[in-house]
């Protein structure tokens, strides 16, 4: 019997939109409702995605809870399936929607039923990209995505919202332009775009690297990494909070989900060719950013700058193509899902309160807020990846992997650990320590208790998946050694023909 | 019982960190501390058991950590000798400091918050020393520094505590990097990161090479350097050790504790428990014993002009600290633990001891507005006392067994620089106890300076110009106004653990002596430190001869009188000498001006080029040239188009009459074909 798991959790925060569209919005009941009914959207489709998570066998690396109906013609199919390198992404996605919502619940007052039909819509969509078994598909709900985010940073967000979002919408539309090349020459080589069916088939040496630059052009936008980054900062100052907990925790795992989905188990000799360059650009992005990190003077700029940093070991992770460059990296997705989306709600927490990113604006909040000093604290040593959290499984399995494949790329990125430190604890230091004595912030107040439901239980994950974190290793180990195997018989057959050409 | 030892304090944190405010200061302060007194009983137990027992090493197995590839990390205990003496050392310490903290914090509002703090380093330096493999010991090791960087800068409110505590994590953190590093070079050599595992292919490795950043090393050399660049970084040895003095900015119970006794030790209990791999590279073992001499003596240097009373002792354990990198680099990893285990009582003891001034004093930390100090704090005097003897090398007292063995190991040391070491190391016991006994005639003797309302020109004070002022009062900024307080003795909680770290600091030595470093060595440490085949330390330290035996000894009879003359008999000799040499003065009262210079080399050069390639390379050049560049020329275009829409005919008639003259110029030309 083919299960409907995965179509339940696309049409579930659709079903939750439908509702909210037909709420009236415009009086304190009616927007009342529309909280409600979101959240409610968000939490039961959490809870199907458990369903999912029980049935979903971590051992096995195949596609598994598949279904398949018939969609554009013959070939093109509305096909779902999940592996071990999408499920934990599913999970991070429908894991991470109801924080959104619930830190949405005040501070957005104009709008309001809008702003949750985009998130509702946003994250049926996100979940559509880690779900979906064919190109076209895929890349639908690639493409879709922005939409929605489009409009949340466009019309929700901050001053310079619209350009921020036009940046956004501009640099990462270029990119897929060219996957759609990409995909179309896909579909005339292979004569199908059903995906488990690509990773099966052999693309001719020399279209590999064409192909791979195309899908590179779209997912190291996404990432983002150096020198394609200057989106993010934008765009995360502009987009409101839970914005940008999503951006942050989810649209920059598609494009390493891409990576790990497409350009390596597709495209093997151009991505063995290429891993010079991907380290190459990982190293510098983890030192370029997390210098310019340093000099932030707006907080949430300066998170982006160190998410940056953070891709840029996941991509490096990546590309080692050793067991534990992969695992780490992915493990690092889904860690800086956590934390990344942690701090950013922290930071939403007392912009909520004064209405400014401004670093200089804060000081010896430690004194007035002693709750909130704690969650920030932890998050800010996962940011730094202090092992004991989410944050250093990660960061240290990446390395490994790193200094495996090459010991320079292993030697300046961890470098990177000093650089981390130094600016994450000098913007705790600059906002948390100090007296308190700015009179501006006379009268804030601590967490709330909606604000603690918030926090604690993304502080109690970023803590135990950094003393145990086999629940999320485990999920895509069995996938990790399968891509290891087939990645390495076919360079293995490359190096035969090239040496038989001799 | 092992889980209990180190898990008690975990959960003494837990109580403390999450229910203080609930519970109480008193409620979390007897939690805590009743836990360490536990688990320090035990320790003692194990030690017992392990070290003076029969009882063999074992391996305990608490949960699986993480599992990638053929990387397999656990949580494990190894416990061994060498486990349960830093067992001792830990929980007997930090339950004191608990015990002692009672008194000392009594004033402070966050009590409990500290006293979680306190919990939280001694459970993760628990971890480090029972680990079982590298990742675990990283993981204690970034622990105590979270834990060290809380406890420095726990009077937030203070700019220059918060400065100290992130300097002391981001320092740290430079030796972490090679920590790191170190580990995968073990990873990728070994395939594994327990000890079980490494500890038998070491021989093999050594006779491999390996490539690292551009060259080719001998693999263990290269992986030995790079692990103990974690341990300069953590036990503050040269070139990593700006961050000890600064970190004297937290409460002085912290500084006995982390900065004294035990995290600062952890560099040691390193490269001892590697001891495996470090006998394998010589020119390890060389820059070991080479790095630790400098430090020695560089930061005995240091300590003779020091002012701020706990300043002087964070020179001094920076400076022995050197002493048993020395010890550990001459092949005499016993003697380098021995001085550990000694000085941790010794050290502790001058450190409560100093708080116990403090305390006296009112938050006084300024030794040039003490003196006769003796006659109103009694007790604490004869304890600094006996701190001061230990740590001088007094004979009888521990820290003569442990220093002696260390001084007279680098004589017999067969590792490239022993001489160097040697001379070093000697000059060093001179330097030291000419600056312990500063420090105690300073603050005991003499007449008292507490009394009068301060100026600056006293007759002790050393000050040349008033730069120096700056380093001495921040420290003690925004307290009570002090100087008209009567000194007073502490509260019997402060007292006992004086009393006890006194005990331990006369009789440490005479006891263990034997065990950590003589007659009975193999039985004692059984396989937990490792010696190669051609290593005779134990038996070459009975052949050296006479001079160099009594060498340390002398010059400490000599620092003691130079002390005493400087200070008790012609007080304004000092002051003479510092004016007829005042480049060397300044130079040593600014540290070397390593401060000065870090910031130079790093610090600005970091930020400049963050502020560069943000504004430049990301502003000018990316987005410049990327998609404000782009839409820059859009609007440029259609703007110029925009110009050409003027609405007068004739201007259209000209375009015209142009395009018609083009038109007709290529058929004329291009058509004629």
């Amino acid at each position: 019997m083919m299960s409907h798991l995965l179509t339940g959790l696309l049409v579930l925060p659709l079903a939750g939109a439908l509702f909210v569209l037909m709420t009236r919005g415009d009086t304190e009941a009616g927007q009342r409702n529309i909280r409600w009914i979101s959240l409610i959207a968000t939490v039961v489709t959490f809870l199907l995605s458990l369903v999912a998570w029980g049935r979903f066998d971590a051992g096995n690396p195949t596609f598994q809870l598949v279904e398949e109906g018939a969609w554009l013609s013959e070939t093109i199919k509305f096909k779902l399936g999940v592996d071990g390198f999408s499920m934990p992404f599913i999970m991070l996605t429908t894991f991470l929607m109801p924080f959104c919502i619930v830190a949405s619940w005040i501070s957005v007052e104009k709008r309001v039923k809008e702003y949750f039909i985009a998130f509702l819509v946003l994250e049926s969509l996100m979940i559509g990209v880690f779900a979906a078994l064919d190109l076209v598909l895929f890349y639908l709900f690639f493409e879709a995505g922005l939409i929605p985010m489009f409009l949340i940073i466009g019309i929700w967000g901050g001053k310079r919202r619209i350009y921020a979002s036009f940046k956004f919408f501009l640099y990462t539309l270029l990119g897929s332009l060219l996957m759609l090349v990409a995909i179309m020459a896909m579909y005339w080589d292979a004569g199908t775009t059903d995906i488990p069916t690509l990773l099966a088939h052999k693309f001719p040496h020399g279209m590999q690297f064409w192909l791979w630059l195309a899908f590179f052009a779209s997912f190291a936008v996404k990432m983002p990494m150096w020198p394609v980054h200057t989106w993010l900062p934008d765009a995360h100052v502009e987009a409101p909070t839970a914005g940008s907990v999503i951006l942050a925790a989810i649209l920059l795992k598609m494009g390493g989900y891409g990576f790990i989905r497409f350009s390596i188990p597709m495209f093997p000799d151009a991505s063995h060719y290429f891993a010079p360059f991907m380290f190459a650009l990982s190293v510098i992005a983890i030192v370029y950013t997390s210098l310019v990190a340093l000099m932030q003077e707006d907080m949430k700029k300066l998170i982006a700058y160190s998410s940056v940093a953070h891709m840029g070991f996941v991509t490096m992770g990546l590309f080692t193509l050793t067991p534990q460059g992969i695992q780490g990296a992915m493990f690092q997705m889904v860690s800086h899902g956590i934390v990344s989306g942690a701090l950013f709600l922290c930071v939403g927490v007392i912009y909520d309160r004064m209405h400014t990113r401004e670093i200089a604006a804060y000081g010896g909040l430690t004194e007035p807020m002693p709750k909130y000093a704690v969650a920030l604290m932890v998050f800010t040593m996962a940011n730094v990846g202090l092992p004991g959290t989410s944050g250093f499984v990660g960061e240290f399995l990446t390395l490994l992997g790193a200094f495996r494949a090459n010991t320079w790329v292993a030697f300046f990125a961890t470098t990177g650990v000093i650089l981390s430190a130094a600016y994450a604890l000098w913007l705790y230091a600059r906002v948390m320590f100090g007296p308190f004595e700015k009179p501006s912030l006379k009268g804030i107040l601590d967490l709330t208790p909606r604000e603690v439901g918030l926090l604690v239980p993304l502080v109690l994950l970023t803590i135990y998946y950094g003393v145990h974190p086999a629940p999320v290793l485990d999920a895509f180990a069995a996938s990790t050694d399968a891509l290891l195997k087939t990645t390495q018989t076919a360079l293995a057959g490359a190096a035969k023909i090239a040496s038989a050409a001799h | 019982m092992y889980q209990a030892i180190v898990f008690l304090p975990l959960v003494g944190f837990l109580i403390a960190g999450l229910f203080g405010r609930i519970i109480g200061a008193r409620a979390s302060e007897v939690v805590t501390t009743a836990f360490l007194m536990a688990a320090a009983l035990l320790s003692w137990i194990a030690f017992f058991q392990v070290g003076l027992g029969h009882h063999e090493a074992l391996r305990v197995q608490v949960a699986q950590w993480m599992v990638a590839g053929d990387l397999k990390v656990d949580w494990a205990f190894r416990i061994d000798t060498l486990t349960v003496v830093m067992l001792v050392v830990v929980n007997t310490v930090s339950s004191l400091v608990h015990l002692y903290s009672i008194g000392y914090m009594h004033e402070d509002p966050h009590r409990p918050r500290f006293f979680a703090y306190l919990s939280l380093f001694t459970f993760a330096m628990l971890m480090l020393v029972t680990s079982d493999n590298l990742v675990q010991m990283f993981f204690g090791w970034e622990g105590v520094g979270l834990a060290s960087y809380l406890l420095i800068g726990f009077w937030y409110q203070k700019p220059s505590a918060v400065a100290a505590a992130m300097k002391a994590f981001i320092v740290n953190r430079v030796g972490d990097f090679g920590f790191s590093l170190g580990i995968f070079l073990v990873f990728v050599l070994s395939g594994s990161v327990a000890f079980p595992e490494i500890f038998p292919k070491a021989e093999e490795i050594a006779k491999g090479t390996f490539h690292f950043i551009g060259y080719d090393w001998n693999a263990m050399t290269i992986a030995c350097l790079l692990l103990f660049m974690g341990a300069m970084g953590k036990s503050a040895q040269f070139l990593l050790h700006t961050w000890l003095p600064d970190a004297m900015e937290g409460p002085t119970p912290v500084s006995a504790l982390i900065h004294a006794a035990t995290m600062v030790t952890a560099g040691v209990f390193m490269v001892a428990r590697l001891s495996p791999l470090f006998e394998q590279s010589h020119v390890a073992l060389s820059v070991v014993m080479i790095v630790g001499a400098t430090t020695a003596f560089f930061a005995g240097t240091i300590g003779l002009v020091q002012n701020d009373i706990k300043r002087v002792i964070a020179y001094s354990t920076c400076s022995q600290l050197g002493y048993m990198f020395v010890a550990l680099g001459a092949g005499a990893y016993g003697a380098g633990i021995f001085h550990l285990f000694t000085h941790a009582f010794f050290k502790a003891l001058l450190f409560l001891g100093a708080g116990s001034v403090i305390h006296a004093m009112h938050h006084e930390q300024d030794i040039r507005h003490m003196g006769g100090l003796a006659r109103k704090i009694p007790f604490t005097t004869v304890m600094f006392a006996i701190g001061t003897l230990a740590l001088t090398g007094f004979p009888l007292t521990a820290g003569y067994y442990s220093k002696d063995a260390i001084i007279e190991s680098s004589y017999a040391a067969h590792t490239f620089g022993n001489a160097y070491a040697f001379i070093l190391l000697s000059i060093t016991a001179g330097l030291t106890s000419f600056y312990s006994w500063r420090l105690f005639f300073v603050t005991f003797m003499g007449a008292p300076r507490w009394d009068t309302p301060h100026g600056h020109d006293l007759a002790v004070s050393h000050h040349v110009e008033s730069e120096d002022d700056s380093h001495g009062s921040h420290a003690h900024a925004g307290d009570h106004g002090h100087g008209h307080h009567e000194p007073h003795e502490s509260p019997l909680t402060m007292l006992i653990p004086l009393g006890v770290l006194g005990l331990g600091a006369l009789f440490a030595g005479l006891v263990f002596e034997g065990y950590f470093f003589g007659h009975a060595y193999d039985e004692f440490w059984k396989n937990a430190l490792h010696t190669g085949p051609e290593n005779h330390i134990l038996h070459a330290v009975h052949e050296i001869p006479a001079w160099a035996k009594y060498s340390p000894t002398v010059e400490m009879i000599i620092g003691f009188v130079v002390a005493y003359i400087f200070y008790i008999q012609k007080p304004y000799l000092p002051r003479q000498l510092a004016e007829s040499q005042p480049l060397l003065y300044r130079f040593l009262l600014n540290k070397w001006y390593f401060d000065e210079l870090y910031d130079v080399i790093f610090v600005r050069p970091a930020k400049w080029l963050g502020r560069f390639l943000w504004k430049k390379g990301d502003g000018a050049v990316i987005d410049g040239f990327g998609p404000d560049g782009v839409s820059a020329r859009v609007v440029d275009v259609t703007q110029a188009v925009v110009r050409l829409q003027t609405g007068y005919v004739y201007h259209y008639a000209f375009a015209m009459l142009i395009g018609v003259a083009a038109l007709v110029t290529w058929y004329m030309f291009g058509g004629a074909h």
